[in-house]
């Protein structure tokens, strides 16, 4: 019986052997306790300016609008290519993340950087029309010169139990990517409770996500340290059960350096040292760089510096 | 009334105090005002002030000792409230200001014993210094709506054009307050700041730190916005310099007689063109209304002239 079958057949059927079946309860205390004690490292001088240009190599930066222009998304690509015009040793950042009309801008502006092209589909950010139309606006992405693709989940269904077929959605975005990385947006904002998000996480994983993201950018909330930490150690243990590294992307209300830095500490405590790297984290930012720019600046000066300073992108 | 009920009143309450046992007092806990609340410097530091005169000589009180990142949190705090104070009408920001003057007109003897106690003015003085701060306040929330006509223009040019010019607010000022007068200083030195659309970071008198953040909750219950005006107390030579570094501070406006600190946070204000205001505080009269004249805006005021076409 195919997936799509066993889901229209109802709950029972849904929780067939192939989908991940939900793991004993998060502990929510420890979850919040535990992000929040990882938070409150101090984290200084050459130590924050290797972290900060870490986190800016690991940025998918961002521009999801409905007044983007080609001539906003060409700026956005020179900033990702160099954010600070004096400091070479800054970035680029590892993705410039658009909406799939914007992708062959993006891909002009940045061919043989080294910088991904990653554009949401999948009818983002709801998700919420039929999968055919979504697999479309997939293979449209990936045909435009998209390599990385930040698909949404049917947040309805994972709420009604239906989890099927949020899986077989999953899987066949996965095949309609062909190359391109896939990244699973659980919309944790909407997901109401840890114990779902670690359930859709495991899903995902077990679906053929590349990446495991947090949210769209355009519900409160979204990116939280506890939500990140739950996630995260969904993948330490998909890791530990298969072998196979899966990478993770917090996105929305990451706006400062200091919080940047603490979702690093989550991940390094969590899954230490090879999950620090582009290739398997992201932060989903477009306010954050600058930011950034700004602490690293400081950190060169000693002056404070000012927001009119910096380009907006 | 029985003559048991009369005892036990008289245990409960001892004729004349005599034997009565010693009220713990309620200390004030001096706190900085940043962004409307009050709070502890983020460094956890705090330094003593004592009552040099007053009821209770020799009373020591702790207070905050700020720190250079309380300095930045100030100046994030005073841009924030930028747009927004710079934004109400100029009607609406001399209604506010004049409210500030009604709440510390109601709170006189309050802020008068602050200075007593801090510096050891007499009674009197203390309480004439308190009215005359009052009165300015007043005198400075009526410039709120009229300096603009004095100061904008129209002026001729040769060209089909009419060309006027008005007076726009700055932005974030820093300012380090008088050491004496300390409240009189510190609103002479604050309303024109403020009067006509900025927001500031004050540093306040090192000799008499408590009366200004008495002062700030006469400013924390006047309806003006939170940030718009943020105090903080400690070693001026600590945190002005970061002032004078910190790139979204526009002007500095300095109370200050320390010819060294003076050169130092100029030379510091040359990297961002800041526009820096020195007061020779040993040579002014602070009764003086002229303090409260429009010049004392100017300094913090940006020009913006305008080029229309005309016959269009």
């Amino acid at each position: 019986m195919s997936n799509l079958v066993a889901s229209a057949a109802g709950r029972v059927a849904d929780r067939g052997p192939h989908i991940p079946p939900r793991t004993s309860p998060v502990d929510q205390i420890y979850v919040e306790e535990r992000a929040a004690a990882l938070g409150k490292r101090s984290i200084k001088k050459a130590t924050k300016v290797a972290g900060l240009k870490l986190a800016v190599r690991m940025m998918d930066l961002t521009t999801l609008e409905g007044k983007d222009t080609p001539g906003k998304v060409r700026s956005l690509c020179a900033k990702a290519l160099r954010p600070l015009e004096h400091d070479a040793s800054v970035g680029p950042v590892g993705a410039v993340c658009v909406y799939p009309n914007m992708v062959p801008v993006a891909v002009d502006c940045l061919r043989g950087s080294g910088v991904h092209v990653a554009s949401v589909a999948t009818a983002f950010p709801s998700g919420l029309s039929p999968l055919p139309i979504k697999l479309d606006d997939v293979r449209r992405a990936v045909g435009f010169g998209a390599d990385e693709i930040d698909m949404v989940i049917d947040r309805g269904a994972m709420l009604s139990g239906e989890y099927a077929k949020v899986y077989d959605e999953i899987v066949q975005t996965k095949e309609a990517c062909g190359q391109a990385h896939l990244k699973v947006i659980l919309e944790t904002g909407e997901l109401g409770s840890y114990d779902v998000v670690r359930h859709a996480s495991d899903i995902a994983m077990a679906a053929g996500a590349d990446f495991i993201k947090t949210s769209t950018g355009k519900v409160t909330p979204a990116a939280t340290p506890p939500v990140t930490l739950v996630m995260l150690e969904a993948i330490r243990d998909h890791y530990y059960a298969t072998g196979k590294r899966i990478g993770m992307k917090p996105a929305g209300g990451i706006r400062t350096a200091k919080q940047a830095l603490h979702y690093l500490v989550l991940v390094k405590e969590t899954l230490g040292d090879a999950w620090l790297t582009p290739e398997l984290f992201r932060f989903g930012a477009s306010t954050l760089l600058n930011d950034v720019l700004m602490q690293l600046e400081k950190e060169r000066t000693q002056a404070y510096q000012g927001a009119d300073y910096f380009s907006k992108e | 009334m029985s003559a048991k009920k009369k005892a036990a009143d008289a245990a409960i309450v001892p004729v004349n105090g005599a034997s009565a046992p010693a009220r713990a007092r309620v200390q004030k806990a001096y706190k900085n005002y940043v962004g409307g609340a009050f709070v502890r410097s983020e460094s956890g530091r705090y330094f003593q002030v004592k009552d040099v005169a007053g009821d209770e000589p020799g009373l020591v009180e702790n207070i905050a000792l700020s720190s250079r990142k309380d300095g930045r949190d100030a100046v994030k705090a005073a841009h924030a409230a930028g747009a927004g104070w710079a934004g109400k009408t100029a009607y609406n920001r001399g209604q506010i200001l004049y409210r500030l003057g009604e709440v510390m007109e109601a709170r006189r003897a309050e802020l008068a014993s602050e200075i007593e106690r801090g510096l050891g003015l007499a009674r009197q003085e203390a309480r004439d210094e308190v009215a005359t701060s009052v009165d300015r306040v007043i005198s400075f929330a009526g410039w709120a709506d009229k300096y603009q006509s004095l100061l904008a223009s129209s002026n001729p040019v040769a060209g089909p054009h009419f060309n006027f010019s008005v007076p726009e607010p700055m932005g974030v000022v820093a300012i380090v307050a008088p050491r004496r007068p300390s409240l009189l200083g510190l609103v002479s030195a604050i309303l024109p700041v403020i009067v006509s659309g900025n927001t500031c970071v004050v540093l306040a008198s090192e000799d008499d730190p408590r009366t200004a953040v008495t002062f700030c909750e006469c400013l924390a219950t006047s309806d003006l916005p939170g940030g718009v005006v943020n105090v903080l107390t400690g070693k001026v030579k600590e945190v002005a310099p970061h002032l004078a570094r910190h790139m979204e501070v526009l002007a500095l406006d300095l109370w200050l007689d320390d010819a060294e600190l003076l050169k130092e946070l100029e030379t510091l204000a040359v990297a961002t063109v800041k526009r820096v205001k020195k007061h020779a505080v040993a040579g002014i009269d602070f009764g003086d209304e002229r303090l409260a004249g429009l010049a004392s805006l100017t300094p913090f005021l940006e020009t913006k002239t305008f080029w229309h076409p005309m016959g269009m």
